[in-house]
């Protein structure tokens, strides 16, 4: 009775494989590395900087162990942390000529150990989070009042403009919180005008009242629009910290959104607060300007003549020089939004950008002066300049019109977050802010990882002495817990903290209660009289539907926290749920697994090992 | 081995009276304490500001105190915490002082009363990360250094507290419509009444030792009410077997069999379970520290109150073998899990 089909061991043998190669990497360490990421906006790292890394460390007489490119950066892991210095110094040297405007960033980090059939099965280390490796940590609240206000703004604006050329006469436009307020003198006016509003910004709601003589429209956001505004808002301040926190050169970054209005920010190994909120807290312009197309300024462009008078020298995307004129047409404060999409003839990718009713007046004008002339978008940051984009006027335009022709997809997506990555679109505060110095981080990692092995030891000798081969196998069961639930959160990749170790110590003390509870039912039916077979048939069925309520009500607890939890609280939940349900695999079908494996096969089982059973009455304890 | 050799049933029932007074007294003291003192709230409920630095020497802490108050900053508390080298400052939160800048103004005030000047340090440090921080240096030396800091503003402190009562209710609904479904209202009830009061006095001795009630002290403390409702089920389990198996013993009789026969399953899993807080008690340090005592805690009024709370206030309820069997007897279903226990 006590035996398992094959295709269960099958099962227990490949949990048990899955668990230490997903394991595995956790345990080699890190060895230290050189990582190379785009220092700059404008410039995209692609597959061939691998072969460039290689040449360069190749001719510093550096063997890496591998160069790899992961999509945003190459990475080259090197023997020591002398090989590593020197690859770097290698490395900024050949990739940035100009140390004062560097191109790429060349950061030291770290890079598992594991072997690279490891790394190919996708089993990696987790990563450790802040309070173990050392970093700083900001949450920051996005001021989405400030969204909703510059976006009433812009249309209320755009109101001015719409009324004008319908030739209607309003008397005043204001801003009120979020709602515009249009006044007219009579509601003749009023009726020409409402349509106008209605039809061309759909965004708002607009509805009608009397006050004294004067006839009032007032406009709202529509709470879909509000939505989108915030999202927005969001995105592009996500994209613009990206931007900024590249340059401080940290490896592996976070940026990530916490809830409708928050952004979280994690710089591992950077401890200076300072300078990273002065970093995040810096702006950049955008301006549009026009190409200088004199015969001097072409002249200029191909390198022939020198730069005119009132142009500057700026270099494009592709590296070639742009000769543009000093006058600024339109800055970033007057365009509200650029977002990728299709030309709506061509279904070529394009980029589709809206300006506010001043930038819409001046496009228009300078359009219709300049038809098949090139107009250029610079981004400034640092005070240094570099072209997004320069595309040719093919018409006049409005305060809507589109950028297209001989992009890719990709690139009307990079084309469209730059132009948006210029500054915050709402101001940021932030509201917690957290550093931890890099030796309480491995300190806190060495305090974690005794904590585990030292209860996992004593528990482990408790249940050997007390239960025997039964506590033997409750442990092997528990070992396997730990594997699992490390494999586990290996495979998704989860990030490891404090917290979440005190989790991983905290469920397997909980855990063994499920063997503890097979094992004193196993015993109890020893004593009743039970032949050993039916024995630990009995005793695990029996325990099962407790371990399963039992586990039901921590699993209450543990989603509790999970979705109200924060932060720490959340790492510990996730843990937590997970070691639940390693758990119940664990300790139940595995232990059963090797239960049958060793007592099975036995036909005439005359004792178990599973500790005294201690019989009440009899005089002498009969061991059975 | 064999710790548990009981002969017969232990009438836990018939002193059920007197362990329901002795909860009551800790319960009501545990009430008392939290309405006179309160909780020692961290920052992370407060918001505030706290930091933590490493002296290279003893730190004298009555100079560090004149030199964080000279920034003039409200009531600071300026303590040692692990050893004596290391220091750490907390600062409530204030109006009109901007926090953002806090971290570098306190430093910068304790780097100056050390004789030292502030600078952007970058470079490689330990572990082969490149890393930039603010070092303060004296000559050749680093008298201080900063190894931890935190700040909190007063919004997310307020949510945290919100959250964390959100999460309490979520367990204790949660847990009773689960014991109500699997087993009687009765039992929902009583396992609830008899884990919150654990809940109470974990929180009753947070007050009475002003130790710092931190996020983890709270996680601590839901682990926990889940942990020993679990040990309740573990008895009601009991009961119900019981009741379907000895159709001739009365209620209490019934729930001391219960009692009796897991009281070993009860101590070992315990015990085990605090084997493990003891280490992270012993090895976890600093940051551990509460959570495990809140773990330990918990722990030990868990084993009480599941034993002599839960079923004893499941008796009062009135708890009859009816309740339980009935409906089991009813709809028999061989693939019940808990079917094998009718015999």
């Amino acid at each position: 009775m006590n035996r398992y089909p094959l295709w269960k061991y099958a099962i227990l043998v490949i949990a048990l494989i899955i668990g230490i190669v997903y394991t595995l990497p956790n345990l080699f360490g890190e060895a230290p590395a050189v990582q190379i990421s785009s220092g700059k906006v404008t410039v995209k790292l692609d597959a061939s900087m691998k072969q460039r890394v290689e040449d360069i460390l190749a001719k510093a007489n550096l063997q890496p162990d591998f160069v790899q490119y992961d999509g945003n950066s190459v990475k080259a892991r090197l023997a020591d942390l002398d090989a590593q210095r020197k690859a770097k110094d290698a490395l900024s040297a050949a990739l940035n000529p100009d140390p004062s405007d560097p191109t790429y960033i060349v950061a030291l980090n770290l890079l598992s150990r594991s072997p690279r059939w490891l790394t190919a099965l996708h089993a990696l280390p987790m990563y450790l989070g802040l309070d173990l490796r050392g970093g700083v940590h900001f949450l920051m609240q996005v001021d989405m009042q400030a969204a909703l206000t510059k976006k009433a703004d812009s249309t209320a604006g755009d109101v001015r403009t719409l009324l004008r050329d319908k030739n209607i006469r309003h008397a005043g436009i204001t801003r009120d919180g979020n709602a515009i307020v249009v006044r007219f003198r009579d509601q003749a006016t009023l009726a020409a005008a409402r349509p106008v509003l209605a039809d061309q910004l759909t965004d708002f709601i607009w509805t009608e009242s009397q006050d004294g003589t004067d006839w009032k429209l007032a406009g709202s956001l529509k709470p879909d629009s509000i939505k989108r505004v915030q999202e927005a808002a969001i995105t592009q301040n996500i994209t613009t910290l990206h931007n900024r926190v590249n340059e401080l050169g940290v490896a592996e970054p976070v940026i990530q959104q916490q809830g409708a209005d928050r952004v979280v920010v994690q710089l591992p190994g950077v401890q200076d607060t300072a300078k990273a909120k002065d970093i995040i807290g810096r702006t950049a312009t955008l301006e549009m300007r026009m190409v200088d197309e004199t015969s001097e300024g072409r002249m200029a462009m191909t390198g022939a003549g020198p730069v005119p008078f009132g142009s500057e020298r700026y270099t494009e995307r592709g590296g070639a020089p742009l000769i543009v004129k000093r006058q600024v047409l339109l800055t970033g404060e007057n365009l509200t939004d650029a977002q990728p999409g299709f030309d709506g003839q061509t279904q070529e990718p394009a980029v589709h950008l809206t300006v506010d009713a001043r930038g819409a007046r001046i496009m228009r004008d300078v359009s219709r002066e300049n038809i098949g002339k090139r107009m250029a978008i610079l981004l400034f940051e640092k005070g240094k300049g570099e072209v997004v984009t320069a595309p040719v006027i093919r018409g006049e335009l409005g305060n809507r019109f589109q950028i297209s022709g001989r992009m890719t997809t990709a690139e009307a997506n990079d084309v469209a977050l730059l132009l948006r990555a210029g500054s915050l679109a709402a101001p940021m505060e932030i509201i917690e802010e957290r550093t931890i110095g890099p030796s309480l981080g491995a300190e806190n990692i060495d305090k974690g990882f005794h904590s585990v092995i030292g209860g996992f030891c004593a528990i482990a000798l408790f249940m050997c002495a007390y239960y025997l081969l039964f506590g033997v196998i409750s442990t092997l069961a528990l070992g396997l817990n730990l594997l699992l639930l490390i494999a586990v959160l290996s495979m998704l990749q989860a990030t490891l903290t404090l917290p979440g170790i005190a989790a991983i110590a905290l469920t397997l003390g909980m855990a063994i209660d499920a063997n503890v509870l097979i094992n004193e039912r196993v015993r109890e039916e020893l004593r009743g009289g039970a032949s050993p077979q039916s024995a630990i048939n009995t005793g695990y069925e029996r325990a099962w539907a407790t371990i399963l309520d039992s586990n039901v009500t921590t699993l209450i607890a543990g989603l509790a926290l999970l979705a109200f939890g924060s932060g720490p609280i959340r790492a510990f939940a996730i843990v937590h749920c997970l070691g639940i349900m390693t758990s119940m695999f664990s300790a139940v079908l595995f232990s059963r697994g090797l239960v049958n494996l060793w007592y099975g096969r036995q036909k005439r089982l005359k004792s178990v090992s599973i500790g005294q059973v201690w019989k009440p009455g009899a005089s002498v304890p009969a061991k059975s | 081995m064999e710790f548990f050799r009981i002969h017969r049933d232990i009438p836990f029932m018939r002193h059920a009276p007197v362990f329901n007074v002795i909860s009551l007294v800790t319960f009501l003291a545990a009430v008392f304490f939290l309405a006179t003192r309160g909780l020692h709230y961290s920052i992370e409920f407060t918001g505030g500001t706290v930091i933590e630095t490493a002296y290279a020497q003893p730190a004298d802490i009555p100079k560090v105190r004149t030199a964080v108050e000279s920034l003039n900053l409200g009531d600071v508390l300026v303590q040692n915490f692990g050893s004596s080298r290391d220091v750490l400052i907390r600062v409530p939160l204030r109006e009109g002082v901007k926090q953002a800048e806090l971290v570098a103004g306190v430093f910068a005030a304790l780097c100056k009363a050390e004789g030292g000047t502030v600078s952007s340090r970058d470079g490689p440090v330990e572990q082969g990360q490149s890393a930039s921080r603010q070092a303060c240096t004296a000559g050749a030396a680093e008298p201080v250094r900063l190894s931890r800091s935190e700040f909190v503003g007063p919004q997310v402190g307020k949510e945290l507290a919100q959250d964390g009562a959100k999460a309490l209710a979520f367990v204790v609904i949660g847990i009773m419509i689960y014991l109500a479904l699997r087993f009687e209202w009765k039992f929902s009830v009583a396992a609830i009444v008899a884990n919150l009061h654990d809940v109470v006095i974990i929180l009753g001795f947070f007050a009475f030792f002003q130790w710092e009630f931190s996020l983890s002290v709270l996680a601590a403390v839901l682990a926990v009410l889940g942990y020993s409702v679990n040990e309740s089920v573990v008895i009601f389990d009991r009961i119900r077997e019981s009741f379907r198996r000895y159709r001739k013993m009365t209620t209490p009789e019934v729930i001391d069999h219960a009692i009796t026969s897991t009281i070993s399953r009860t101590i070992i899993t315990h015990g085990s379970t605090q084997m493990m807080v003891l280490s992270m008690l012993i090895f976890g340090g600093q940051t551990l520290h509460y959570f495990a005592i809140a773990l330990t805690i918990g722990i030990l009024f868990g084993i009480y109150s599941s034993v002599f709370v839960a079923a004893a206030i499941a008796m009062w309820l009135g708890v009859k073998r009816e309740d339980l069997v009935k409906s089991a007897a009813k709809d028999h279903d061989p693939n019940d899990p808990n079917a094998g226990a009718v015999v």
